[in-house]
């Protein structure tokens, strides 16, 4: 891995980027069927579908790979470019830049953060490894949701994670189809719009469930 | 008297090269390797020449004083590249650049090289093509021809506004591929202060390396000068801030003729002074005067008008301006060469009708062009230099006229080589702008990058060899014998002289004194009087360098002031040198304009019964007068004739 | 004009740096930003210091020499100059200016100002030509090339390695500069023979050199003086990307002799 090429590297991690952003249109179509007002029904039922087909069982083995290959790369080549500059600026960037493409591995590591809080919450208490709370059972994740999302202090939390990973995501999805070289004078405009809005669409999107039951339920 | 041979091979003149060529003799490749190469100078000329050099199989070193090699002056070069291609079926032949090279050079250049040079442009324009410089194209994909500096005929090739840079870049590369093969090792940041003779013959130099100060010994069988022009005798010009003469001086201090140092090219069309603090000029493309029409108004008070702001140029009526290039030559116009369009400027601006807030500038005006061909047309021709100029002067040519005035830019004389390029020290060649040979008195657009290749990539490859062809028993030369003790002392005595000399002024008011006595009386117009008092100025000058200078930091450290220095005491000396030429030469010629010797017009007279030759002087020491030496110039093919361009 | 100057003064590559405070007067709107230098170091020697060593030529903003990272930007607040082609008219009366060298462990430096930028020479010599020798090439019209790709091929050819977009890439990366040399010789017919060999050695002696990670925040195309785009690099990568995936196994062919 170390003695892959920089452009490599950089490619592996935009082709994982790039699975792990499907994944989260996926993600974020079960998350809405929490609203839907039947009890958790409909929840529930695709909770359970992809708890337990065994294609998806697959799927979960290359969405976790895909995730530690992203992060992999992405700490690796963060502290490359770190050493590329041993003594700092006195003087602090003033490029005409987008803020926040300087500061991609920072809004990961939040990413990452809000990731391991996700993981204990959910996914940890779903394999066992956590406890759940008295009166909720381990693959009861709808009232597991409804009962995380009434705190408002961790509805804000998961907010804030959310408009970071939008962040994220609006400089990744294009950054990734340039690094793939795919660049092409017609169409990156359209794809930095699509990027864009699908960044707001994944960020509005995870924050509306918290928002709704704070707010009607 | 003569020790000067050209070495001309016998037989017509169109003949000559294939006759070299055939009877040159080769070097064994096994006995290439064993032979070394210095080349000085990493333009067109030193780096297609240590390129070709190394690709061949010979030892090469090459040193330039930039960074690196692709830095060198030659990229600053706009316009383009001739070559008798023919490729517009507009006529052109070899024989036709040949001519219009003699003739532009006001018949002061040596008919069986620039014939040479003719020939082998077209070769030149193939292997860049190959190497991948991207010039410009037609939408079929083939290239494209542009006529330039007046030419009769489409044979200037270019790439945009930047064919110097891409030319560069392209021998750059083919360089860079030898450095990897190892064929050439490169030493940047060098500057070469001394030459060193062995038995008469050269056989290395004296480097100072620029980052740690130290003085180094090169040997080699033969060395290569191609260190480029010397135009920053006039401290403005529009050469790089590092061009020097001093590889060049040293050599003709060690016993290389250096010929017609008077020969400078004053370029028409550059952005005007500022002001005190200038350090540099800057070029506008010739082809601007393609569209541009020149101008001064025709009545003082509209000059002192403009002078004071009260008006615009644009306020000025038709019939009030001066359109002079057009009222003098009506056949060329505002087409005219180079020299012929300098002087002219410079006429108007000493009779008091410059303008801008110096009075020492000309209008360029494109609004009839704009007019005539829309303003994307012109756009399209001329933006970035439009825009070049804009981020300088921040005016918009669009808006109101461009300010230009003449500016140094290329000097044709320098180090007097024979037909194969060696100086009069055997196996010391000198190769582009610092040779004197191809542009007599006067150097036509778009051939200074052509001659640069021509020399480096298709004429030096094949001389050089029949030199070393007799070097191939001389073993590889130790360093420590005490020819090079001898020249590595004396460049290390010089630096300390300088480094203690105790003084007070920077060498920069050094270099402008310099500049400013060279511009006033040796510039664009000349006399007798004038020349005289430039001497006694600089002898005086070269006194008051001697122990007036104040160069801080050490010897044995990165020392900007001190490089400057040793550059600065070798302008002057030169400067004394230019002088002395420009007062033998009593006639006026191309770029050198004596104002006794004109026509009731105002136009150069020339003098070809007395001074159809090459004027190449000699070092006798430090204070004695140099000797002049003369190559009379026989034209065989070409009849001599007054320019004339009304 | 009046200014404060902040400048990095180093004495050399392994001496400690720090920035100086220096004032400047007088200075015309119209002098160039080294012409204003030009004044301070006139300054400094007449009055016995030690003059601001910093890297110049051409200064008409082609021989790619000039280096200054001026108010956190390389070659200063113009976009698309040089510093030589950037005019004390563009800064305030009165302000103060910073000026540090290019910054990067490719580029170490040298004196105060001056870095040395042989990696980039070094990564020209790993495969930035065309394999051609002088003499024995075809007629220059054998070879169309469509007008589109001769201009695209110019428009990278263009750069003048001065190395502002390692110094402005947050990661010190050098990807446009190869981009756009590996594009330059990509696009045309001459050096397609070649390509894949060419950008997978560049690209190897890029990261050998120690020049960071492209994370494409573009900050090498804002502050481009000659205007090279992120294109370049995204043609690279695909040209990367196709020599990696498609090309053959080598083998080593002995010309029979």
């Amino acid at each position: 891995m170390l003695l892959y090429s920089s452009i490599t590297k950089k490619v592996l991690m935009a082709l994982a980027g790039l699975f792990l952003v499907t994944f989260l249109c996926v993600h974020l179509g079960i998350n809405l069927m929490l609203l839907r007002d039947d009890g958790g029904r409909t929840f529930s039922a695709a909770a359970t579908f992809m708890g337990t087909n065994p294609l998806i069982k697959v799927f979960e083995i290359v969405l976790f790979a895909g995730f530690l290959l992203h992060i992999l790369f992405g700490v690796l080549v963060s502290f490359q470019n770190r050493a590329a500059r041993p003594s700092p600026y006195v003087c602090s960037n003033n490029s005409d830049t987008s803020f926040f493409s300087k500061y991609m591995f920072h809004t990961g590591i939040i990413v990452f953060l809000f990731l391991v809080l996700h993981f204990i919450d959910f996914y940890f208490i779903k394999i066992g490894l956590v406890a759940p709370p008295p009166g909720i059972e381990s693959h009861d994740f709808y009232h597991r949701t409804l009962l995380l999302f009434s705190t408002p202090w961790y509805s804000l939390l998961y907010i804030v994670c959310f408009i970071f990973l939008g962040i994220h995501l609006n400089h990744a999805i294009q950054s990734a189809i340039q690094t793939l070289g795919w660049n092409h004078s017609k169409y990156m405009g359209a794809v930095k719009f699509i990027g864009s809005a699908y960044s707001v669409f994944i960020a509005a999107g995870f924050s509306l469930v918290p928002l709704c039951i704070l707010f009607f339920k | 008297m003569t020790r000067l041979n050209a070495r001309i091979p016998e037989g017509p003149v169109a003949e000559k090269w294939t006759a070299y060529k055939s009877g040159s003799k080769l070097v064994n490749p096994n006995n290439k390797r064993k032979l070394d190469i210095i080349v000085i100078g990493t333009g067109l000329a030193g780096a297609s020449a240590a390129s070709s050099l190394g690709q061949l199989g010979y030892n090469v070193k090459v040193f330039c004083y930039q960074d690196t090699p692709r830095r060198a002056h030659s990229i600053a070069a706009q316009g383009g590249i001739n070559a008798a291609k023919n490729y517009p079926n507009d006529g052109d032949s070899a024989y036709r650049l040949f001519y219009d090279t003699i003739k532009g050079g006001d018949y002061r250049a040596r008919e069986a090289n620039v014939y040479r040079l003719a020939e082998v442009s077209n070769q030149i324009i193939d292997l860049c093509v190959a190497q991948g410089v991207p010039f410009a194209r037609e939408y079929g994909g083939l290239l494209t021809n542009r006529s330039f500096g007046g030419a009769q005929v489409s044979r200037t090739f270019y790439a945009r506004g930047q064919t110097g840079q891409q030319l560069l870049l392209g021998a750059y590369s083919a360089l860079s591929r030898q450095i990897a093969a190892g064929s050439v090792t490169l030493c940047n940041r060098r500057d070469v202060l001394d030459m060193v003779l062995v038995d008469g013959k050269a056989r290395g130099v004296i480097a100072r390396n620029l980052v740690t100060g130290e003085i180094e010994r090169h040997a080699a069988h033969a060395v290569v000068i191609a260190s480029g022009g010397y135009g920053n005798v006039f401290f403005l010009s529009t050469n790089a801030m590092g061009s020097n003469v001093t590889p060049a001086w040293s050599a003709y201090r060690k016993g290389a003729m250096f010929a017609n140092p008077s020969f400078t090219q004053i370029h028409p069309t550059c952005i005007p002074v500022h002001g005190d603090a200038q350090s540099k000029l800057t070029l506008m493309s010739e082809s601007l005067r393609n569209d541009g029409r020149i101008w001064v108004p025709a009545k003082m008070k509209d000059v002192e008008k403009l002078r004071n702001k009260e008006i615009k140029p644009s306020d000025i009526a038709e019939a009030d301006r001066d359109y002079y290039l057009e009222r003098r030559y009506p056949a060329f116009g505002n087409l005219v060469p180079r020299d012929v369009a300098s002087r002219a400027a410079k006429e108007r601006c000493d009779a008091g009708f410059g303008v801008g807030s110096t009075g020492v500038a000309v209008f360029l005006d494109f609004a009839d062009a704009i007019k005539r061909k829309g303003h994307d047309a012109i756009d399209s021709l001329y933006g970035n230099l439009f825009q070049m100029y804009e981020q300088i002067v921040a005016e918009s040519p669009y808006e109101t006229p461009m300010m230009i005035y003449p500016a140094v830019h290329y000097t044709m004389g320098g180090l007097w080589v024979d037909y194969e390029l060696m100086t009069t020290v055997p196996g010391l060649y000198a190769i582009g702008e610092c040779n004197f040979s191809d542009h007599g008195a006067n150097r036509l657009g778009a051939s200074a990058l052509m001659q640069g290749l021509a020399d480096g990539y298709f004429v030096l490859p094949y001389t050089i060899g029949n030199y070393l062809s007799a070097e191939i028993h001389t073993p590889r030369f130790d360093t420590s014998s005490s020819e090079f003790k001898l020249a590595a002392e004396g460049v290390t005595d010089r630096l300390k002289q300088i480094k203690n000399c105790g003084g007070k002024e920077s060498v920069d008011s050094f270099h402008r004194r310099l500049g400013k006595i060279m511009w006033e009386y040796c510039g664009m117009a000349r006399n007798d009087a004038g020349l005289t008092e430039a001497l006694y100025q600089l002898t005086e000058l070269r006194q008051e360098y001697s122990r007036g200078v104040r160069i801080p930091g050490g010897l044995d450290e990165y020392n900007p002031e001190l490089e400057k220095a040793c550059r600065v005491g070798d302008f002057i000396e030169l400067g004394q040198l230019m002088v002395r030429d420009a007062q033998q030469r009593r006639e006026s010629c191309g770029g050198h304009f004596r104002e006794e010797y004109q026509t009731s017009e105002g136009e150069a007279l020339r003098n070809d019964e007395e001074f159809a030759f090459v004027g190449a002087w000699e070092y006798k020491g430090r204070d004695a007068a140099a000797a002049l030496h003369r190559e009379e110039l026989q034209f065989k093919e070409i009849k001599l004739s007054q320019r004339s361009y009304k | 004009m009046n200014f404060t100057l902040k400048i990095w003064r180093q004495k050399n590559a392994t001496a400690k740096g720090e920035m100086v405070s220096y004032n400047v007067k007088g200075i015309s709107s119209d002098s160039s930003f080294f012409e204003m230098l030009d004044t301070l170091n006139q300054q400094l020697i007449e009055s016995g210091g030690d003059p601001v060593a910093f890297d110049h030529d051409c200064r008409e903003g082609i021989c790619g020499t000039c280096s200054l990272y001026i108010n956190g930007r390389p070659h200063g607040p113009v976009k698309g100059v040089t510093t030589c082609q950037l005019h004390m008219r563009a800064f305030k009366d009165g302000v103060t200016i910073n000026v540090e060298p290019w910054r990067a462990k490719a580029f170490p430096v040298i004196r105060d100002l001056i870095v040395d930028r042989s990696a980039f020479d070094k990564i020209i010599q790993a495969g930035g030509f065309v394999s051609v020798n002088t003499g024995g090439v075809p007629d220059a019209n054998t070879i169309p090339v469509p007008k589109e790709k001769s201009d695209a091929a110019f428009d990278a050819a263009t750069c003048i390695g001065c190395g502002a977009c390692v110094a402005a890439c947050s990661n010190a990366a050098a990807m446009l500069f190869i981009g756009a040399k590996v594009s330059h010789l990509a696009l045309l017919p001459q050096g397609r023979v070649e390509a894949a060999k060419r950008v997978e050695k560049m690209v190897a002696c890029m990261d050998e050199l120690g020049f960071g990670n492209c994370s494409n925040t573009y900050a090498c195309e804002a502050e481009c003086p000659k205007g090279i785009t992120v294109v370049n690099i995204a043609r690279m990568n695909r040209e990367f990307l196709s020599a990696k995936l498609f090309a053959e196994k080598e083998k080593i062919v002995q010309d029979s002799l």
